[in-house]
């Protein structure tokens, strides 16, 4: 299967890309989060996994900087940052896939690969040209090659079709941490495949992958390592080769906390 | 009317020929998607001329054809606005009142006597700041506060008349002496700067056409249709020294006329604000705040300052639109911006094909839309109907435009996917 040449192939260091400790997070009285540990190399997918309400959504918003947590630290490269915002995350290079509400229907591909961050003159013109050209060739670098026009509106397009462009638009920006938040919820079969065939180039181009997904199908094919969550705190990380679907499903649905020993299940992650 | 990316594109502009075809062939794929464009609206306009021509016998003269020119101007100014208003998906109600406001202010601003008796040169900018003002704050009661729009222009137009009203109670109206104001409503070009201004716009949109297909040629990216765009320059050609040969054989009582100063204002603020909407990053991101405002947030898109600046415009366009309709008259009286006012101008826009659900719609809609509305009120004027005909009938092609853009939408909808 594609998936396992993809983890033969793939530039994977050891240091974390991103690296997270600690991270608490409550709304309110609902404590969303607690002491969750995670992390993501350069070169690797890793998959998110948890049931409903495990925290998956929270944890990436807070690497997103949509939502400010409450205690942890993050880090980048191997050094601390602090993100307070979209534009904290955008500037270190991190790029959030939403399923939803991502795109703007009435837009072609490439304003929407550009929406926000348009190339312009001093007069605030459009430059048409290079970000059709620039469009073209991420399209092409990811292969992309379903879209026929990447001129034509965003509403024309299919479901996968449009996850690409959200996908391809998450690329451009030079990012070096992807994340998707269930980017294949809503799709077919055949579209899926696609979206998953993309989300695996992204790593053999050297980005750190973040997918969040209830399909432990997509996450066989895809991921390199998955960190499951339970209630808001970490029951297991495993690599995706030493483990079996099953492990996988029981840690979703009665894992027990893995922090309290202070340190994660897999012999591969640093500490 | 998207170009077509792909191989096939480069084969289809080699020959002249292979790309009239071409050309034939998107258009005729464009139809059959339900894409129409403006093609319904500029066939319903001749199909009206061609009736009222027959019809009346006053209608089909160039002294007419100037009339017509000035009458569609006030209304098209708010109609342009509404567009703005309208892709965002919002609504603006106060644009009649709003535009009272102007035509108040400048009237009250070159009031001699009692008043300050500026000169109109100063008096409308001030007026239009005036509008601006009303356009920030009810846009940012709206983008802020998250009051809907509908309300707060609905309160806006009854403040706004309310304070028209309150005014000129006493006198019952100002009259407007100022040339310069009045000259917006009444002033025609010399034959040869009617030439001058019509081979200056022909000029210019060929210039401009013509750097956009050669920065796309050197930047290697989808070249467009050609012949389509010889097309479009031939034609606004055509039409610009058409429309000042006709304006320049009209005469009043021997006295000749020429282009009217509202001919070359409507096309002014139509290049300016297509080009606000279509090659800014403001108007691409008020397309993607009406088309879908969380994505264009997420993307960082500053989404209540687009909303404010677009009632802003709004409110501008009213203003100017006010001013122009008070120097047709040269006055100012208590029902201003009452009657068909807001509805003519959000009518023309919506006839036009802007859509009332945001997102899509271009200035040009409201420019074809005026001059539907304005055609049809001044034929039937002409041809000597009753008032009420005038209403019926603007209703029905409302009606009709919207009927058909909404079956085409479907079959577009049926045919894309
Ligand atoms: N905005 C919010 N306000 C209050 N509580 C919230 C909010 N968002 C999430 N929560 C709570 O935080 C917990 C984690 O939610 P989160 O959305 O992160 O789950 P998830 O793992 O993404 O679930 P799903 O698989 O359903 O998307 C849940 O108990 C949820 O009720
Ligand atoms: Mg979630």
């Amino acid at each position: 299967m594609g998936a396992s040449t993809a983890l033969l192939d793939s530039p994977v260091t050891d240091t974390p890309l991103l690296e997270l400790r600690g991270i608490s997070k409550s709304y309110g009285s609902v404590q969303a989060l607690t002491d969750v540990d995670f992390e993501v190399r350069a070169g690797e997918v890793m998959a998110l996994v948890g049931d409903n309400g495990a925290g998956k959504s929270t944890l990436i918003k807070c690497v997103a900087g949509t939502h400010a947590f409450d205690g942890g630290e993050i880090y980048f490269e191997g050094r601390q940052v602090e993100i307070h915002g979209p534009k904290d995350a955008a500037d270190l290079g991190i790029e959030v896939v939403y399923q939803d509400l991502a795109l703007c229907d009435n837009l072609d591909v490439v304003q929407n690969m550009y929406l926000g961050r348009e190339e312009h003159d001093w007069l605030h013109r459009l430059k048409e040209p290079p970000m059709e050209q620039r469009t073209a060739e991420t399209m092409k670098s990811l292969a992309v090659t379903t879209i026929r026009s990447i001129r034509q509106p965003v509403a024309t397009l299919s479901g996968g079709q449009r996850q690409s462009v959200a996908v391809a638009r998450a690329v451009m920006w030079n990012s070096k941490l992807v994340i998707l938040d269930e980017p294949t919820a809503a799709l077919g079969v055949a579209q899926t495949e696609q979206v998953l065939a993309l989300v695996r180039r992204l790593a053999e181009q050297g980005l750190a992958v973040v997918i969040i997904s209830h399909n432990l199908h997509d996450i066989f094919e895809t991921a390199h390592r998955i960190t499951v969550l339970r209630l808001g705190r970490n029951v297991g990380l495993y690599e995706r080769v030493k483990t079996t679907q099953q492990e996988v499903v029981e840690a979703i649905t009665a894992g027990k906390p893995t922090k309290v020993s202070g340190i994660p299940m897999t012999a591969a992650a640093p500490q | 009317m998207t170009t077509v990316a792909g191989p096939e594109t480069a084969a289809q502009t080699e020959g002249t020929s292979a790309g009239l075809r071409s050309l034939l062939r998107t258009g005729i794929d464009d139809i059959r998607s339900g894409n129409l464009g403006v093609l319904p609206i500029v066939l319903a306009l001749v199909a009206i001329v061609v009736f009222f021509s027959f019809s009346a016998t006053n209608f089909f003269t160039a002294t007419n054809f100037g009339n017509v020119i000035i009458q569609m101007a006030g209304t098209t100014m708010l109609a342009y606005g509404v567009v703005f208003v309208l892709l965002l998906g919002e609504i603006d109600l106060s644009i009649s009142y709003v535009a009272g406001i102007g035509a108040l202010t400048v009237a009250e601003l070159q009031r001699p006597g009692s008043g300050p008796a500026l000169s109109g040169l100063i008096a409308m900018p001030l007026a239009i700041v005036a509008c601006a003002l009303i356009g920030t704050a009810q846009g940012s009661i709206v983008a802020k506060i998250g009051v809907p729009s509908f309300v707060v222009t609905l309160a806006g137009f009854l403040i706004w008349q309310g304070v028209i009203v309150y005014r000129l109670e006493q006198p019952g109206s100002i009259i407007i002496q100022d040339r310069w104001i009045n000259y917006t409503g009444s002033y025609y070009f010399s034959h040869l700067a009617g030439w001058l201004i019509a081979a200056l716009v022909v000029g210019g949109y060929a210039v401009s056409v013509l750097s956009g297909v050669v920065s796309k040629m050197r930047a290697g990216v989808t070249v467009p249709n050609r012949p389509l765009i010889l097309l479009k320059v031939v034609a606004l050609a055509v039409a610009a020294f058409g429309v000042v040969a006709i304006c320049n054989t009209a005469k009043v009582q021997g006295t000749p006329l020429g282009l009217p100063l509202a001919a070359v204002i409507i096309v002014l603020f139509l290049v300016v604000l297509t080009f606000l909407a279509k090659r800014t990053t403001f108007g691409r991101h008020v397309y993607a705040v009406g088309g879908n405002a969380e994505a264009a947030r997420r993307a960082g898109i500053n989404v209540p300052r687009i909303r404010i600046l677009v009632f802003l415009i709004s409110s501008v366009m009213a203003g100017i639109g006010g001013i122009i309709l008070a120097a047709n008259v040269n006055s100012v009286d208590t029902n201003f911006g009452g009657g068909t006012l807001l509805l003519d101008a959000i009518s023309a826009a919506v006839i036009g094909g802007t859509s009332l659900f945001g997102g899509r719609g271009e200035v040009r809609n409201a420019f074809l839309g005026g001059a539907v509305i304005a055609t049809v009120q001044n034929g039937l004027n002409t041809a000597g109907y009753n008032p009420g005909t005038i209403y019926i009938v603007t209703g029905i092609i409302l009606l009709l435009a919207v009927t058909v853009d909404t079956v085409a939408r479907r079959l577009q909808a049926r045919a894309g996917r």
